[in-house]
């Protein structure tokens, strides 16, 4: 892109901007979530847009996930393209009936007839001193459920691009954010652009190790691969970008191309994304790996609230480093 | 619940053409249901099915008071509903079939028919569960200006459910044209209704400043006369209502659930067969008032059944979906 159609944004005015776009490109779209009108969340990602739409499209709710959810669901079925505000990912667990037996199941289940177009946003990640019911990661629940589509940005950019994709979407699209991302910089073109779903991106080339990372892990990742570089090892770092659907052709070429692969992730180590997405790469890169694909995910322990447990919870860029080094056997 | 109510109420505002336009769909639903029953037994149907028989004057009552255009959302126990907003039989049996000619290709079967075509948001398994679809629809007509009502169907079981109290708050903040139905049937399951809910049933819908009413849920113009005030005040923008329909299910909870002695009387089940059977004091009713002749009643009868007869000839000769399909329509 040329440099002069390009300027810095935040995460959280990317976010902000692909919903502004698409609500002045589509009058359907409607936003519904606790304080997401004049407070504009508490995080203030949707600031301004009540202001520019109306409180008719930036709705407050009463603190009913299931409730409003539910309402999204309905009103996506009958011709809205509602975006549900869930503010902390822990909440999604008060959201599960209407995502996992309602969105997910009602294109299939009437053999095709009504369609969900409908997008939840929400957070993940820890390191906000928050504790065990607002740090949480949850996208692996989603990602294990046919029906959905489950979106993870790591840049500005990708941010952009992946929400205005999900408005657009025929399905339910569950798109989390990183809480600790929100301030991050990055440029972002001043053209209108979407990025397509299940399409990797890899954010450093590299030739080996691969480090497939999601979400918060990209900087985790790219600061592992920094500290790598000083000792020689030229470390390649994927974000698959979306759970479902999966690139597995890029991650399966990238392991075959470096022959190691650590998979790094928010969630839950433990029947985490980490493990399906090692077993895509153990399955279709097999013979071209010199070590077993290596998984580094959240602690299975509910997140604490003290700074110095919470800290060990999740994977850092020099724990990151120490295990990538290993595994290229260097110690 | 042995107070007789022998005939139907006196309220009528409803044209001879569409009383019997009532009768001809009630008799569907409950002749639908026989044959669901015979398809059970004759073990041709895969799964079970949640009969209707003995609350057809709910569905009946008020989908004749709904456009083809306005949105329902039924229940497990749903195929009066669907009948009521106007399915077609072939296609209905053919989905409890889990046929390609099914409303739903065979993938929903009995407690997921959908319809748009007759605004039919589908029939829905997790009790409570279309409570917020129900509600969204409302959202969306209110949003899109406009006229359309949607009504929410679900049992009293559903009243357990939080979820549709958060849906009546919404409704309620957002004066959305949405109805919600309970059909009293006295039994969520196995248990009767005496041991699951606390309080007055009314009070759930008035403390959020919904108008509630009950009604005699057997006497199908009664609830046609309430549910067209409901929905005339939805479709006036004046917000949602809540609706207590007092009926009762006649067979098991579903049709495998034959011996019912440990959770009620075969007296109670004889009580209400005789005396408070929707379609029996509909026919007096008509007839009595000199609305439609016996005549007249019997040839809608046998018409209904040459119909089921074939509706269920055609779903059992057609075929299954190919086993291709199977990973067809997961994503739209």
């Amino acid at each position: 892109m040329p440099e002069n159609a390009t300027r810095e944004l935040t995460f959280a005015q990317a976010v902000n901007e692909a919903l502004a776009e698409e609500m002045r490109r589509d009058k359907r779209v409607c936003i519904l979530g606790e304080d997401v009108a004049e407070a504009g969340t508490p995080f203030k990602v949707l600031s301004g847009l009540v202001q520019e739409f109306g409180v008719e499209r930036v709705i407050d709710t009463p603190i009913s996930e299931p409730g409003f959810t539910g309402v999204g669901v309905g009103a996506a079925m009958t011709g809205m393209r509602p975006v549900i505000d869930i503010m902390f990912g822990d909440f999604l667990t008060l959201t599960m009936d209407q995502m996992v037996n309602q969105a997910a199941k009602v294109h299939y289940m009437s053999g095709g007839k009504w369609k969900v177009p409908m997008v939840l946003r929400t957070t993940l990640g820890a390191s906000r001193r928050s504790a065990a019911q607002h740090s949480q990661s949850l996208h692996a629940w989603f990602s294990h459920v046919p029906g959905l589509k489950v979106v993870m940005p790591s840049t500005p950019y990708d941010a952009k691009g992946l929400l205005k994709s999900a408005i657009r979407d025929e399905n339910p699209v569950v798109f989390f954010e990183d809480k600790m991302m929100y301030k991050l910089k990055g440029p972002v073109p001043v053209e209108e652009y979407t990025i397509p779903f299940g399409v990797a991106d890899v954010k450093r080339e590299g030739e080996d190790i691969t480090l497939v990372a999601t979400s918060s892990m990209v900087q985790v990742a790219l600061e592992a691969a920094d500290l790598l570089e000083t000792v020689g090892i030229s470390a390649e770092v994927i974000d698959p970008r979306t759970m479902w659907p999966l690139d597995e052709k890029a991650l399966i070429d990238s392991a075959k191309k470096t022959s190691r692969v650590i998979v790094i992730d928010e969630g839950y180590e433990r029947y985490g994304v980490t493990a399906e997405i090692a077993s895509v790469i153990a399955e279709g890169a097999f013979f071209d790996l010199e070590a077993p694909v290596k998984r580094m995910g959240a602690m299975h322990v509910p997140i604490p609230f003290s700074p110095p447990l919470e800290d060990v919870t999740v994977p850092t860029g020099p724990g990151l480093f120490a295990a990538a080094k290993k595994l290229c056997g260097k110690n | 619940m042995s107070t007789a109510v022998n005939q139907v109420s006196a309220e009528v505002t409803v044209t001879k053409e569409k009383m019997l336009q009532m009768y001809r769909r009630m008799q569907m639903i409950r002749q639908f249901e026989e044959q669901v029953n015979e398809l059970y037994t004759r073990a041709l149907m895969p799964g079970l099915a949640h009969l209707y028989i003995g609350e057809e004057a709910v569905a009946v009552g008020i989908c004749e008071a709904l456009n083809i255009d306005d949105y329902i959302t039924s229940t497990h126990r749903g195929h009066g509903h669907c009948v009521a907003k106007g399915a077609s039989p072939d296609r209905m049996f053919a989905e409890l079939l889990g046929k390609e000619a099914g409303y739903c290709k065979g993938k929903g079967g009995s407690m997921h028919i959908a319809d748009p075509a007759t605004g039919n948001l589908g029939a829905n398994a997790i009790v409570a569960g279309s409570a917020g679809i129900a509600t969204g629809a409302a959202f969306s007509a209110k949003h899109a200006g406009k006229k359309q009502v949607a009504v929410c169907f679900f049992g009293e079981g559903a009243l357990g459910q939080g979820v549709v109290y958060e849906v009546m708050n919404l409704a309620a903040l957002w004066k959305l044209p949405v109805i919600y139905v309970c059909e009293n049937n006295l039994y969520t399951e196995y248990t009767h209704v005496s041991e699951t809910l606390a309080g007055d049933l009314l009070q759930r819908g008035t403390a959020f400043g919904v108008p509630s009413e009950a009604v005699d849920g057997q006497d199908v113009i009664a609830v046609h006369a309430v549910a067209k005030r409901m929905i005339e005040r939805a479709r006036a923008g004046q917000g949602p209502s809540f609706l207590v329909c007092n009926t009762y299910r006649y067979t098991g909870h579903h049709v495998g659930d034959i011996n019912r002695e440990y959770y009620r009387s075969k007296q109670e089940e004889q009580e209400w067969k005789t005396s408070r059977d929707p379609i029996k004091l509909f026919t007096s009713w008509l007839t009595g008032q000199g609305q439609a002749s016996a005549t007249e009643l019997s040839e809608i009868e046998n018409e209904v059944a040459a119909e089921m007869k074939a509706a269920v000839e055609f779903a059992i000769a057609s075929p299954y979906p190919a086993i291709d399909k199977v990973a067809q329509d997961v994503y739209a």
